[in-house]
């Protein structure tokens, strides 16, 4: 009986999510009493302690931001550092950087859609037990990793906190033999991703749906991960991105260490299905394909289907990753001394990473030093929106489920995000009392 | 019995822990030979006792000493992972400023005062001072660097599983650069910080354009007075190198002589 379930869920140090968050479901004789999303994670600063840098360190040091999307927190600040010195960076540069950037949506999309969402589906508690049941599936989605890791690694010096690309340019520029290297196992992996995405098809995605605020960078020209305006799904309204406090609106709770956000509702989502649903028609046909089987129509307001997102942009990214290298290497590469003068100035930078919209404004003095510093993280626009899916989705899956299958389905939800939270505090636990 | 190990992570941004992920071609063998226990960025298991615990990230609240003070009462082997573990690293430069002002400068004075005196959450609102993980409690084992080497955390778990001690020699970078070939980063005019840090890592910045930062600490024979001189010596501003003792080396007696 419905009015019978008094439940008190505490799902605290939440796992296979990057960061500390924890959830907490109160009910009572079937009443919902409270749904909260809990962000523990200790404060690091950032902002604050990047003051007084020069612009290259900064962007050193904002890398160390996160683990996964690094590559992401560089290029943010190297485009709000950019702006704000009044530098153009030339058309090569830009080349390299947008390919620098797909490489780490393979590595990121691969690691959380394989390794830490797949679990839930299969019924297991980590890749460990599969490792023993499907061996063979654990190797292959190792061995998509790895090429995406060797990728970054070609352009950036390394896969973690890379350090070839700065102000202005690249330190060095990857090595043309080392790239055809990479083209010609990513062409090998487009059979892998069919097969990766036979596997994604079969998963049993849960039916549940709110109609959401939808944010992402939107470009004329491409599916916009590097450049472009801020768009909403709400009117289309675009926002230039100097304009981004305007969408995020931040402002702080008592029981989460990072910011919330929010712009025409309550909360709005950024990642993989916001990117998804504002841009569908300019992915790759084949993603857009991949999309169709996924049996997903547009636009998608069921959270949970974010997982799916992230396939359909593994599938884009590989193969718009093929044919920018195929004109890398066509084209060759010139030597470009990547040198700048310190100075004076202000300048925002946003760009679009695995977990969506990423933005980053540095003020400099006259010194050439960081006055002050601003970074609005995915996770952090994206906390506000889970809690709200939560409060939704619990009324609605309380008749039908035991406090167990409730948890679980909270912390799918929560993990269909791909939630970076030591990213966004500069998240999640479940706790049965 | 298999080894029982597990993860921890604090204050980071979990990239070593990822860097271990990145071990894609030995870590089937390795998984193989352990029983990973605890490791919440990627598995959902738990367990009571360690044979060995790993340690991700720098230590803020009291909460956070708590947690750690009681990991290592059930730890044999407690290995510091990483530089924000193994002396606080770029979050370190925190400690130049008062925590009051640190929430003060990225929540604003009004929020700060509420959030800290919120009768339910003001406990992960109570930053004090960035430690290392040193500082709070015996590290057998420290694997340094931002991010950790994966070949250092190899050797570490072949060793402890084989019953051999580790060995980390105690070289600075300059002596990898020399093996590596690399044209020195004095030689082209720039300062670099090879010849006070920490070696290990193949000199992995140097090699590809960039120069050494000491992300891997300071060598413990480090003479940092020396090194502040020869960069005096070539011209280069010392305000700019004191930048630059403050990027990874806050917390480092001696280099960014943060409050401790």
């Amino acid at each position: 009986m419905s009015d019978s379930k008094t439940y008190k869920i505490r799902l605290e140090h939440i796992t296979r999510v990057e960061g500390h968050g924890s959830i907490r479901i109160d009910t009572k004789r079937g009443q919902v009493e409270e749904v909260r999303l809990e962000i523990i994670e200790a404060n690091r600063f950032f902002e604050n302690f990047v003051k007084g840098m020069f612009p290259h360190e900064v962007v050193q040091t904002v890398s160390r931001i996160c683990g996964i999307c690094c590559v992401g927190h560089q290029l943010a600040g190297l485009k709000a550092v950019e702006a704000a010195l009044g530098l153009t960076v030339s058309d090569q540069t830009v080349r390299l950087r947008k390919l620098f950037n797909e490489s780490q949506f393979l590595q990121s999309h691969t690691l959380h859609l394989f390794f830490l969402a797949l679990p839930d589906f299969l019924g297991v508690p980590s890749i460990l037990p599969l490792a023993q049941k499907e061996p063979e599936l654990v190797k292959r989605a190792l061995a998509l990793k790895k090429l995406a890791n060797d990728y970054t690694t070609v352009f950036g010096g390394r896969a973690l906190h890379p350090m070839a690309n700065t102000v202005n340019g690249w330190r060095r520029l990857p090595d043309l033999g080392q790239v055809e290297g990479i083209y010609q196992r990513l062409k090998g992996a487009v059979v892998e991703m069919e097969r990766m995405l036979a596997i994604v098809k079969t998963l049993k995605v849960p039916d549940y749906e709110r109609e959401t605020e939808y944010v992402s960078l939107t470009h004329p020209d491409e599916y916009a991960l590097y450049d472009g305006v801020v768009k909403s799904s709400d009117n289309g309204e675009t926002v230039p991105v100097q304009d981004y406090r305007r969408v995020t609106n931040e402002f702080t709770v008592a029981h989460s260490t990072s910011k919330w956000s929010r712009w025409h509702r309550d909360s709005y989502m950024v990642g993989a299905l916001a990117r998804v649903n504002n841009n569908f028609a300019q992915l790759h046909p084949r993603a857009r394909e991949a999309a169709a089987e996924l049996g997903f129509s547009f636009p998608c307001c069921n959270p949970y289907h974010n997982n799916s997102a992230q396939m359909v942009e593994l599938i884009h990214c590989l193969h718009n990753s093929l044919a920018g290298l195929e004109e890398l290497l066509n084209r060759g590469l010139v030597e470009e001394e990547a040198r700048y003068t310190p100075g004076a100035g202000r300048g925002c930078g946003a760009i679009e990473v695995p977990r969506g919209i990423l933005f980053h404004e540095y003020g400099f003095g006259d010194d050439g030093r960081c006055l002050d510093a601003n970074a609005i993280i995915p996770t952090s626009q994206n906390i506000n929106n889970i809690e709200q899916d939560m409060k939704a989705f619990v009324p609605a899956m309380l008749p039908a489920m035991g406090q167990e299958e409730l948890a679980l389905h909270m912390e799918m939800l929560l993990r269909a995000y791909d939630p970076c939270i030591s990213c966004s505090v500069h998240m999640l636990d479940v706790r049965f009392v | 019995m298999k080894p029982k190990i597990a993860f921890f992570d604090f204050a980071s941004c979990e990239g070593c822990q990822l860097a271990l992920l990145n071990c894609e071609d030995e870590l089937l063998d390795i998984l193989a030979r352990v029983e990973l226990v605890e490791f919440r960025e990627a598995i959902s298991e738990r367990a009571v006792r360690y044979d060995i615990a790993f340690i991700e990230g720098s230590i803020h609240r009291e909460q956070d000493l708590e947690r750690l003070r009681d990991i290592r009462s059930r730890a044999k082997v407690l290995v510091a992972l990483g530089a924000c573990a193994c002396n606080g690293n770029v979050q370190a430069r925190a400690n130049f400023v008062a925590p009051a002002e640190n929430y003060k400068a990225v929540y604003g004075e009004a929020e700060r005062n509420r959030v800290q005196t919120d009768p339910d959450y003001w406990p992960i609102w109570s930053h004090t001072r960035v430690r290392a993980v040193g500082e709070v409690v015996k590290v057998d084992y420290q694997l340094r660097g931002c991010p950790m080497v994966p070949a250092e955390f190899l050797h570490l778990v072949k060793s402890l599983l084989t019953g051999r001690e580790p060995f980390f020699p105690a070289n600075a970078v300059c002596v990898e650069c020399k093996k590596n070939g690399n044209e020195c980063v004095f030689d082209r005019g720039q300062a670099c910080f090879g010849p006070i840090a920490y070696g290990g890592c193949d000199a992995v910045c140097v090699g590809g354009g960039h120069l050494c930062d000491a992300c891997r600490g300071l060598l413990p024979y480090a003479n940092v007075e020396a090194h502040r001189q020869m960069l005096a010596a070539r011209g280069i501003d010392p305000a700019k190198v004191q930048n630059r003792y403050r990027l990874h080396l806050s917390n480092e007696p001696g280099a960014g002589e943060a409050r401790r």
